[in-house]
């Protein structure tokens, strides 16, 4: 399996050995933290992955993509990215939620075993992308997009935070952040691994937006002079 | 050398273009697909291309139209020899979509990308339709997002801005008189079609950067689309009936009036025999009719690629490709960046 996520500032790629009643195994993986640079940066890194996993593309079995939520043009950068290589070597691309995964890195740091979770990337603009998790890891609100301070009232129980966003607004949040920042390959290859097992049709590669365009509508006819 | 079959994807503004073009041994061209999907009917309500809008729109249509495009040249991808994508000049996360989709199919296949640069690739356009470009010509290139005069000495690396506008492009300034006048978007068909019915010579608006000071090769289109908004403004006022058709014709008289005059004092002046007009607003009927009358009158070859290929297409960036990789162009590195202000000199990023 190949892992992409795009759709916060690490620029990840990974290469995932997924085998059934088997946690995925990373086998290599490339990751720079650097928001401006995913579109310079993704496919080497996956083709520095795959050199080192000792894979050719062409033997992957699947790929899997952070759909996000993230700012726009970084994590479009991964999905047409996924896409494309889904295409030119006809095998199923699975998108996957990106806080999804990072739920899952922290479940599996195992530092609060047993109590649900908030995850929170940093959506810029003041404003986080925000689900919140069981014990387990298993969504159970969001994803949504909220200023920090809104994201309280609306927020179920939970016992601690992980992602950026839980990071940059911890005095808002109030919560003991994990050391789960950005989405691992593996967790990513975990959070599809029913689908990716199963062999399942994957759901369309449509982007978690969550936000509309900035565009404004003009009104009537342009004045061009006073 | 066998038949080469270079990829051509373009998403700099609002068209998603994937062409493919067959490069033979003797550096012919062959056009086999030429696929586009526009989202431009997204961005008429908004009276301009809405940057985020052209990015979603673009990250939809890449592997469909990629997907009609192989359909149509009767190929598999995996026949194709090298990938050509344009890195610039755009609209930034316009451009991002198709560089990082070239990118995975290059890698992919296993087959060496060029990213290039958009404007060359529409002087490239050209040479789909009329064959390999005299050693040095002059290119007028006109579009909503560009108006450009450009010496070409050769396609894969010589290619010098001797002019280009210093406010609008002149699409842009068709978009902005044709609100002004109620129609719409994109404004060039509309007051083309307008035009024909109307006097060029009713309304005497003004010639921008044509006085005997002013810069011999850049462009000015701001002052001419106050002038027209002045001037309908007056008439409302004094509760005159506006002249649409005349409006639209006259306007469209100086935009055409100043490119072409323009563009044939270039080839005069550096001693160049070819004229290629290309660009969306190529298609403009009164430009490409008063480019012929005044190159036939200087004794200038005049080249318009049909308005399929002037438009933004994969077609030309895959064109433009084959020129490089005829020409034994190094592939591009896979850590290209998009460059949204990518001058035109710069064919290729290496
Ligand atoms: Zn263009």
């Amino acid at each position: 399996m190949l892992a992409l996520d795009t759709a916060t500032p690490a620029v990840t790629a990974g290469v995932v050995e997924l085998l059934p009643e088997q946690p995925p195994r990373l086998l290599a993986q490339r990751v720079t933290v650097n928001a401006k640079a995913h579109g310079e940066l993704l496919t080497p890194h996956l083709r520095e992955a795959m050199a080192e996993a000792g894979h050719r593309l062409s033997e992957l079995d699947a790929i899997v993509v952070g759909s996000g939520p993230g700012p726009f043009t970084g994590l479009r950068v991964g999905l047409a990215t996924a896409a494309a290589l889904g295409q030119a070597l006809n095998r199923p691309v699975y998108p996957v939620p990106t806080p999804d995964a990072i739920a899952l890195d922290a479940v599996a740091l195992g530092t609060h075993t047993g109590t649900p979770l908030l995850v929170a990337t940093d959506a810029r603009r003041k404003e986080v992308y925000w689900a919140a998790y069981d014990a387990a890891g298993r969504r159970t609100d969001g994803p949504h997009v909220d200023r920090p301070a809104d994201v309280l009232p609306k927020l179920p129980p939970v016992t601690h935070a992980a992602g950026e966003g839980a990071r940059i607004y911890a005095e808002t949040f109030a919560l003991p952040v994990v050391d789960a920042t950005y989405p691992s390959p593996t967790s990513l290859v975990a959070a599809a691994a029913d689908e990716l097992l199963s062999g399942a049709r994957p759901a369309a590669l449509t982007p978690l937006y969550l936000r509309r365009p900035d565009a404004v509508e003009p009104a009537g006819r342009k004045r061009v002079t006073k | 050398m066998t038949d080469r079959l270079i990829l051509g994807i373009e998403s700099s503004c609002d068209e998603t273009g994937v062409g493919i073009v067959r490069l033979g041994p003797d550096g012919a061209l062959e056009l086999l697909a030429d696929e586009v999907a526009s989202s431009v009917e997204e961005h008429a309500r908004f009276g301009g291309v809405v940057p985020e809008v052209a990015s979603r729109a673009h990250l939809e249509a890449m592997v469909p139209t990629m997907r009609r495009a192989v359909e149509q040249a009767g190929i598999a991808l995996s026949d194709i020899h090298s990938v050509a994508v344009t890195a610039g000049p755009g609209l930034a996360g316009a451009l991002l979509v198709g560089v990082a989709a070239a990118k995975a199919y290059a890698a992919a296949l296993d087959k060496p990308l060029y990213g290039v640069n958009h404007l060359a690739g529409h002087v490239a356009a050209d040479t789909l339709q009329h064959g390999p470009l005299p050693k040095r010509c002059v290119a007028l290139l006109v579009s909503g997002g560009h108006s450009q005069l450009l010496l070409v000495e050769g396609l894969a690396d010589r290619i010098t801005e001797i002019g280009s506008t210093v406010d609008d492009a002149a699409g842009e300034a068709y978009d902005k008189v044709a609100r002004l006048l109620d129609l719409p978007y994109p404004g060039g068909p509309p007051i083309d079609r307008l035009a024909k019915q109307g006097n060029g010579c009713a309304i005497a608006f003004p010639r921008g950067l044509t006085g005997p000071r002013d810069s011999k090769y850049d462009f000015s289109f701001s002052g001419l689309k106050t002038s027209v908004a002045r001037w309908v403004e007056k008439q409302e006022r004094a509760g005159e009936e506006i002249p649409l058709a005349d409006v639209a014709a006259s306007f469209q008289e100086a935009v055409a009036d100043v490119l072409t005059a323009k563009a044939i004092r270039a080839c005069k002046d550096l001693g160049v025999d070819t004229l290629v007009i290309s660009g969306g607003v190529a298609a403009n009927s009164r430009l490409s009719g008063l480019a012929a009358e005044r190159c036939a009158a200087a004794g200038i070859g005049l080249r318009v690629p049909k308005p399929r290929l002037c438009t933004d297409n994969g077609a030309m960036i895959a064109a433009l490709g084959a020129h490089l990789v005829a020409a034994g162009a190094k592939p591009s590195p896979m850590d290209l960046s998009t460059v949204p202000g990518l001058p035109v000199g710069t064919v290729q990023i290496r």
